[in-house]
């Protein structure tokens, strides 16, 4: 099908970078693998499995809502519920998901032999590992978090949540930021140093863009709820003052800390996800994206306008017009750039000749989903109404067509598209087709009729509602549409396992795809490239049949590097190659300071200082042990 | 549906329905689009790549101009109908200062006067085709009050005062619910607003003055000293007996209300008497414990509450 | 020429300025300047709604704090005279730089200590002690951090793995140690001196 040779290196070359790059089998190479691929995957299976969880918290509360004035659950359970539905989907499930995408294609798509700092990225890995652990070992002791993922003062100090349900929400997060940021770090850093030569700005694919625009904006956006959260724990546990009003506090320090968090954190799970789609379509379409520079200016816009629309949340507060009137604008400004970007795919759909695989049939079903959810945000913008829908099922159902419309249904798109590549064998299509239409079907069923719940008066965060104010019916069609969605989620998941035994062998370059992943073998190889690549252009397995003017890739030349794990290091904006790096070996100490720093926020928690002192002790010996020199330091050749 | 028996409801839900019928256009506009695109160019075989020209006039008219002109068309909508919300058309007589507790509303209709303060729980009575002035604090953690078919929601917060109005145009009952999630048993915070004629309010508006009538019955006598003696007493307000706690629903004129438990259920004999029993099973959670009464106490107590007018 | 011949002629980890671990920490520094800024923009946001004076027992005193922030303005200057150093290749200067700097930091901590000791108020009196404690306990904290940078660095440096060419985890702690200073910088300017003008 391509008729561009995927780059297929010399049996002795590839036994030699084998021999460098591979993981050793068993214990060690389980917990020590530096490998982003590894990493990736590990990403991408432990986000999917909290996708699920969160999934059946959310029927077992839709069970609840099927009906008026049910008690399958207590109150307190259904508070739980959601709260840690919330929490899962947000924290552990939409951000992580992509991370896994970005983690095991970034390598591969900028043509590099791994990530910038490849033990940070194990590191981040487990942190966010044992931070998910951390949080839903809430559940064991009955006392999970049950005030919203928003967690709103003062209902969360402890004079109104006596237990430990709040703690494990402050220090989860608190930890779950420590892996965002160092991961955000990593991206960055990777972009600006590790890709091919010839990988110009311009030249990077539009989903390179949103991870990278995503990662800016955690640097930015996290530390406003590390500190939040870091506040919430001395109030609670040492008895400080920061949301109590009575003594100077203000609990709408909280919402404001919280907001300017958690708005940009809404463009950090869907700007990677639309990048994403902004590279699958193309593909689909066989032709390249009408107005990449528009599409790649949109997103950077999308996530610095991020940090300007927080008080949109907090429209009832009793703020003054002037500032909501600012934050109302801020908000319709912002839906701008998502337009161009709705626009680009259109016109690239109608000037492409589009072939309808599964991933592309999720891309257009997200296209529509996308722009249900953004026309519902620009309503919720305009002050007064947003007095009436705010903290309705209005609400819930905008967010999820938000959430789930540019989160997930394109990460099962790039599990069809991608998937081939990491296990080198296709899903099948047939069930494909089923599956989108379950999962397409059951959603609208789903989540659309709550629009009308919220326009009807229904609040959100309720464990029930009384018969006879018209919620009934909405309700119970709600219910069926999440469980037929369900189902859709299920026969994807029954794919998958089929596939990874029966699939069709994918090849290199299943899809015909234009970027570099798709160059090397599938699965690809521990050290993805023999020979490094130089790029010429945005397609370089296209350019050829493009025919277009310009310098060509070459995909089956370059350096070597075989003196040991090496990769070629540029320069951050026109990728010209100025260094060869060395590359860390497999390590146990990212896993070990992960654990360490799981014994401590225990103590933490607990209030067992001896415990917290102890994994301190343990962070600082695995820090420093990490971070020390393990070969003899040599000078720096000339 | 939304809105549309308030003043400012009112602007509200056609402000709404303006935005939710551009939305929907939107959004089939979109979607056709997509389809037309998928169908037209369809193939079944992966093509060899081929750069067709133009498209860039698809973002700048659909992804620019047009979003541009629409969002400033609902800027100024917006900003028109936030103005003509912002306060009402004359000042409010009537000021209500709303106080919100886990899981109930306390009433206070404020006077210069200390003495003619009324006090009330989860039922307010405003005269219709007035504006009414709401004062929004609240005794524990934030709550939102929010009657959907008069207006929007404005949030009670601790360390604040925030100020809202309503005006009903036709007179009936509205149902209202806390819109911001307050802790257990928010799903069962309720409150409704009777808006009734200018004669019909003011009337109530003096019987709410009043401290409780005497019981002229024994069993009423007997309900009463029950309540005084017991634990209700500690967290109930009754004026012109002993009961005097403050941390519950002041019950002066319970009987007058149409609804207990913060609108959960009717006011009734049966409902009276099975919440007092055992309010826990009927609202987990709620600050109202178990009171030990013995039978022949709880009929007597419910004789008591039945009797204040 | 060749690609694979030219990478031959590339350099194997030139650090320098633009190199992948000076990338690190200049991120690291970016994402705990905007933590300090959140710490100061709750320290603001409680000022602007409280309703008494602000600070309640009015402004800080500088009988300590003012001499404290020379010391630790001095102690970037060694940190950046020990960076030098070892950029010139000399080990000595790196040395005794270093342990300057690490001599100054703990004098740094013990008397803000100190101050600790006289206050008036704990993080519990009030929203603003604990704004106070937690705002200026942080900076300790990253204070701490960078002086057990410093001490590891300079056991480093005293076993040889610095030279005039192979410097980076030193200029990375010089930056470090330089971000903690500019943060105390804020940190005594937002809480010890607006108090007095504003």
């Amino acid at each position: 099908m391509a008729t561009t040779a995927p780059a297929v290196p010399a049996p002795s070359l590839h036994e030699k970078l084998l021999r460098i790059w591979e993981t050793p089998p068993g214990l060690f190479g389980v917990l020590a693998t530096v490998d982003h691929k590894k990493i990736g995957k590990r990403y991408l299976a432990t986000a999917f499995l909290f996708l699920l969880l969160g999934g059946l918290e959310a029927a077992v509360m839709r069970a609840q809502l099927a009906r008026p004035d049910q008690h399958l659950l207590t109150p307190e359970a259904y508070n739980q519920l959601f709260s840690m539905h919330g929490i899962t989907m947000i924290f552990l499930y939409a951000s992580p998901i992509l991370s896994g995408f970005s983690n095991y294609i970034w390598p591969l798509i900028l043509g590099s032999r791994d990530m910038a700092f490849p033990r940070l990225n194990a590191f981040s890995y487990w942190v966010f590992l044992v931070s998910g652990i951390f949080l839903y070992s809430s559940f064991l002791i009955g006392q999970a978090p049950d005030r919203g993922w928003f967690a709103y003062a003062p209902m969360t100090g402890s004079t109104y949540s006596p237990g430990l349900n709040m703690d494990f929400y402050a220090l989860g997060l608190i930890l779950l930021t420590i892996s965002t940021t160092v991961g955000a770090i990593n991206f960055i850093t990777t972009l600006f140093r590790l890709r091919a030569p010839g990988m110009s700005v311009n030249r990077l694919p539009i989903f390179v863009w949103g991870t990278l625009t995503t990662s800016f904006s955690m640097l930015f956006a996290l530390p406003a709820l590390t500190v939040a959260c870091v506040m919430l724990y001395f109030d609670r546990r040492f008895g400080m003052h920061f949301f109590d009003a009575s003594t100077g506090g203000h609990p709408m320090l909280w919402q404001h800390l919280f907001w300017i968090f958690g708005h940009p954190w809404v463009y950090i799970i869907v700007l990677p996800a639309m990048g994403l789609m902004s590279d699958l379509i193309p593909t689909f379409c066989r032709r390249p994206l009408v107005g990449y520079t528009y599409v790649a200016l949109a997103t950077v816009a999308t996530g610095i306008l991020g940090f300007g629309v927080w008080v949109h949340h907090m429209f009832s507060t009793g703020l003054p017009a002037m500032s909501t009137d600012f934050f109302s604008a801020a908000s319709m400004v912002i839906s701008i750039p998502s337009a161009v970007a709705v626009f680009a795919w259109l016109a690239t759909i109608w000037h492409g000749r589009p072939v309808m695989r599964t991933p592309f049939l999720f891309a257009a079903g997200f296209i529509v989903l996308f722009v249900i959810g953004g026309v519902s945000g620009v309503v919720t913008a305009a002050v007064p109404f947003d007095w009436q829908v705010t903290d309705t099922y209005f609400i819930v159902a905008h967010l999820h067509y938000v959430l789930v419309g540019i989160n997930v249904f394109p990460v099962i798109a790039g599990f069809y598209f991608w998937l081939p590549k990491m296990t080198g064998r296709l899903l099948d299509e047939r069930l494909g087709r089923w599956n989108f239409w379950t999962m397409f079907i059951g959603f609208n069923l789903g989540f659309f009729p709550m629009h009308i719940a919220g326009l009807l008066g229904m609040p959100r965060r309720v464990y029930t509602y009384p018969a006879g104010l018209g919620w009934d019916t909405v309700n119970l069609i709600s219910t069926i549409g999440s469980y037929l969605f369900a189902i859709g989620v299920l026969l994807f998941l029954i794919n998958v396992f089929w596939s990874l035994r029966r699939g069709r062998v994918a090849g290199p370059n299943p899809w015909d795809g234009p970027t570099l992943e798709w160059a090397v073998s599938s699965p690809p190889p521990a050290y993805n490239f023999a020979l490094l690549p130089t790029v010429g252009s945005r397609h370089p397995l296209w350019e050829e049949r493009l025919n277009e003017p310009g310098s060509r890739s070459r995909i089956t030349e370059g350096p070597a590097l075989v003196e040991g794990r090496e990769t070629l290091g540029v320069s951050p904006l026109d990728a010209q190659a100025n260094e060869v790096l060395t590359m860390p070996e497999d390590s146990l100490y990212p896993f070990f300071l992960a654990l360490s720093l799981l014994v401590t926020f225990y103590g933490l928690l607990t209030g067992a200082w001896a415990l917290a002192i102890v994994g301190g002790v343990l962070v600082l010996v695995m820090t420093v042990g990490w971070l020390w020199p393990s070969a003899p330091v040599e000078e720096a050749s000339p | 549906m939304l809105g549309f028996h308030g003043v400012a409801g009112s602007r509200e839900a056609v402000l709404g329905w303006v935005l939710l019928v551009v939305a929907m256009i939107v959004t089939l506009v979109v979607s056709l689009l997509v389809l037309a695109g998928a169908w037209r160019g369809r193939t079944s075989e992966l093509l060899p790549p081929q750069r067709t020209g133009g498209g860039l006039r698809w973002i700048v008219i659909g992804g620019i101009i047009v979003p541009t002109v629409i969002l400033a068309a609902v800027f100024v909508l917006t900003m028109v109908t936030q103005a003509a919300v912002a306060a009402p058309s004359a000042p409010p007589t009537v000021t209500v200062q709303i106080t919100g507790h886990q899981w109930w509303w306390e009433v206070h209709y404020l006077d210069r006067s200390p003495s003619r303060i009324a006090v009330t729980a989860n039922e307010i009575h405003i005269p219709v085709g007035q504006p009414v002035r709401f004062e929004l604090v609240t005794g524990d953690v934030i709550h939102s009050f929010w009657i959907p078919e008069l207006g929007g929601k404005t949030d009670l917060i601790p360390g604040q005062r925030n100020v809202m109005w309503l005006e009903a145009d036709s007179a009936g009952v509205y149902r209202g619910q806390c819109g911001e999630y307050c802790g257990t048993q928010h799903a069962k915070m309720a409150m409704s607003v009777i808006a009734e004629p200018a004669g019909k309010f003011n009337q109530w508006l003096v019987l709410q003055r009043q401290p409780a009538a005497a019981p002229p019955d024994p069993d009423v006598a007997a309900g009463e000293r029950v309540f005084a003696s017991s634990a209700c007493a500690l967290c109930h307000t009754v004026r012109g007996t002993l009961a005097g706690g403050r941390l519950g629903p002041d019950l002066t004129h319970l009987a007058g209300r149409r609804t207990i438990a913060a609108g959960m259920l009717p006011n009734t004999r049966g409902n009276l008497a099975g919440w007092i029993a055992n309010p826990q099973a009927l609202k987990p959670g709620s600050l109202m414990p178990v009171v030990p009464l013995r039978a022949t106490e709880l009929l007597a107590v419910v004789a008591f509450l039945q009797s204040l007018e | 020429m060749t690609t694979a011949a030219a990478a031959q002629r590339l350099p194997v980890d030139a650090g320098g300025p633009g190199a992948t671990g000076a990338w690190g920490m200049i991120l690291l520094i970016v994402t705990e300047a905007s933590l300090f800024v959140y710490l100061l923009f709750s320290y603001f946001y409680l000022g602007s709604m409280a309703r008494g004076s602000w600070p309640p027992s009015g402004p800080p005193e500088l009988r300590l704090a003012l001499p404290n922030t020379i010391i630790l303005l001095v102690s970037s200057t060694t940190m950046w005279w020990a960076d030098a150093g070892i950029r010139a290749g000399r080990q000595g200067r790196l040395r005794l730089g270093l342990l300057v700097t690490l001599a100054l930091g703990v004098v740094f901590l013990a008397i803000q200590l100190a101050e600790y000791r006289g206050k008036q108020f704990t993080p519990h009196t009030n929203a603003y002690g604990s704004l106070f404690y937690t705002i200026t306990g942080f900076h300790m904290a990253h204070v701490a951090v960078g002086l057990i940078m410093i001490l590891v660095i300079s056991v480093r440096g005293g076993l040889g793995h610095f030279s005039e060419r192979r410097h980076l985890a030193v200029t990375n702690v010089t930056w470090y140690w330089h971000f903690v200073d500019v943060v105390w910088l804020a940190v005594f300017t937002s809480l010890y001196l607006s108090p007095r003008f504003l």
